[in-house]
């Protein structure tokens, strides 16, 4: 199983024109661990739509590459918008859920992945181009080369420990963090 | 008269948006459709509609089917410089809103009463983070419902809407479709503010409800 920390760092070197959008809670944590980037959209609340801004965001902008990175608890409260998204094919969207089994953010419940619901299967189910997971480090260049480049839309679902980890806190405030992405975004 | 004239006003300002869209495609072939015929504003009152999206630039159009607002849905379908994406909730709309935003999208959502229910968390990230956003209700349980199960929902959604921080215009008959869209879209957009318009269950009437 994955160290959370190095492997999403390992996901961001050399990002690039790479548009993020993290998941409340520990994604949000390891994407700012990996280094605080203008073009990080960070989640504080509204769980269960990351994917859907990734979403959005693919549609509007075709000519970037969108990275959703979120937790498996994220993604079982927006479980339809997989559906949503595979009806829609955006070749442009990734999504990577950092699946520790668990509610990292309440106590570290389990979560329903933990009982084994298979979210690549679902992915698949839902006419993604390509899903597949993924346990070991020496994967993460090739998951970061199909973020940058491989026909969406993918999810890969990342195994990681449970473990648990110093919190990084990015920017909190909502308009901040919009306004600082739109600014990188349109200077690119 | 003063009706024609402040439709004549939109227009120039769709204009002037329309010159300060660098970056966007031409403007699409599809002719907007008239807005000058009091008659056809009574019978085509998603048309109006629809010519506010294309006036303002909307690029986006979430929704999950629904029957009130059908002609609207065919005509943003039809639209090949509008993204139109079904969902399976409407509250996956929201997170839509926010994502073409970042990308310098602006987008519309169409609901009915019952979906503003299933939204209200998600809507924190309109209030939290200054999304413009425009949300179309179709009113249920309100006036004439056969289904009880609609009154619940149906009754609370505009006072739901503006707890969660929107500005609510209701609408009532056909013939003030056109003012009310035009200046819900331009606060929208001119301030970053989430504004929802009711077209009411007495509006939407018996015409659409072929049943």
């Amino acid at each position: 199983m994955l160290d959370r920390r190095d492997f999403v760092a390992q996901l961001l070197v050399d990002r690039g024109d790479l548009l993020v959008i993290c998941g409340l809670g520990s994604a949000t944590y390891d994407v700012a661990a990996a280094g605080d980037h203008p073009l990080n959209f960070y989640l504080w609340g509204a769980m269960g739509g990351t994917a859907m801004i990734g979403l959005g965001l693919a549609l509007a902008r075709p000519d970037r590459r969108v990275a959703v990175i979120t937790g498996d608890g994220d993604m079982l409260m927006g479980m339809g918008s997989l559906a949503t998204i595979g009806v829609r094919e955006p070749k442009n969207l990734a999504i990577v859920v950092l699946d520790n089994a668990h509610y990292g953010e309440t106590g570290m419940q389990p979560s329903h992945t933990h009982a084994g619901v298979d979210l690549v299967a679902v992915a698949l189910a839902c006419r993604f181009n390509h899903a597949r997971a993924v346990s070991r480090l020496a994967e993460a260049a090739d998951v970061r080369a199909s973020l940058h480049a491989a026909e969406g839309p993918i999810l890969i679902n990342a195994r990681i420990k449970p473990d648990d980890v110093p919190r990084v806190l990015p920017l909190r405030d909502g308009h901040a963090i919009k306004q600082r992405f739109v600014e990188a975004l349109n200077s690119l | 008269m003063e009706g024609a004239r402040r439709r004549l006003s939109y227009l120039a300002f769709g204009m002037a948006w329309d010159n300060c869209k660098s970056s966007r495609p031409a403007t699409p072939s599809t002719p907007r459709p008239s807005l000058h015929s009091p008659t056809k504003i009574v019978t085509d009152w998603p048309e109006a509609i629809y010519a506010h999206f294309r006036r303002v630039g909307i690029r986006q159009v979430g929704y999950v089917p629904d029957a009130g607002h059908s002609r609207l849905i065919a005509l943003c379908r039809d639209d090949p410089n509008i993204a139109d994406v079904v969902l399976t909730t409407e509250e996956e709309g929201v997170g839509l809103v926010a994502g073409a935003a970042l990308g310098g999208e602006r987008a519309a959502l169409l609901m009915q009463s019952s979906g503003v229910g299933n939204c209200i968390n998600m809507f924190s990230l309109l209030r939290n983070c200054g999304f413009g956003c425009v949300v179309l209700v179709t009113m249920r349980g309100e006036f004439g419902e056969f289904n009880p199960w609609q009154v619940p929902m149906g009754t609370i959604a505009e006072e739901v809407l503006r707890l969660a921080g929107f500005l609510t215009h209701r609408i009532e008959s056909a013939d003030a479709v056109d003012e009310i869209v035009g200046a819900g879209c331009d606060m929208a957009f001119n301030s970053n503010l989430p504004v929802a318009i009711l077209l009411s269950q007495r509006l939407i009437g018996a015409k659409q409800w072929t049943r």
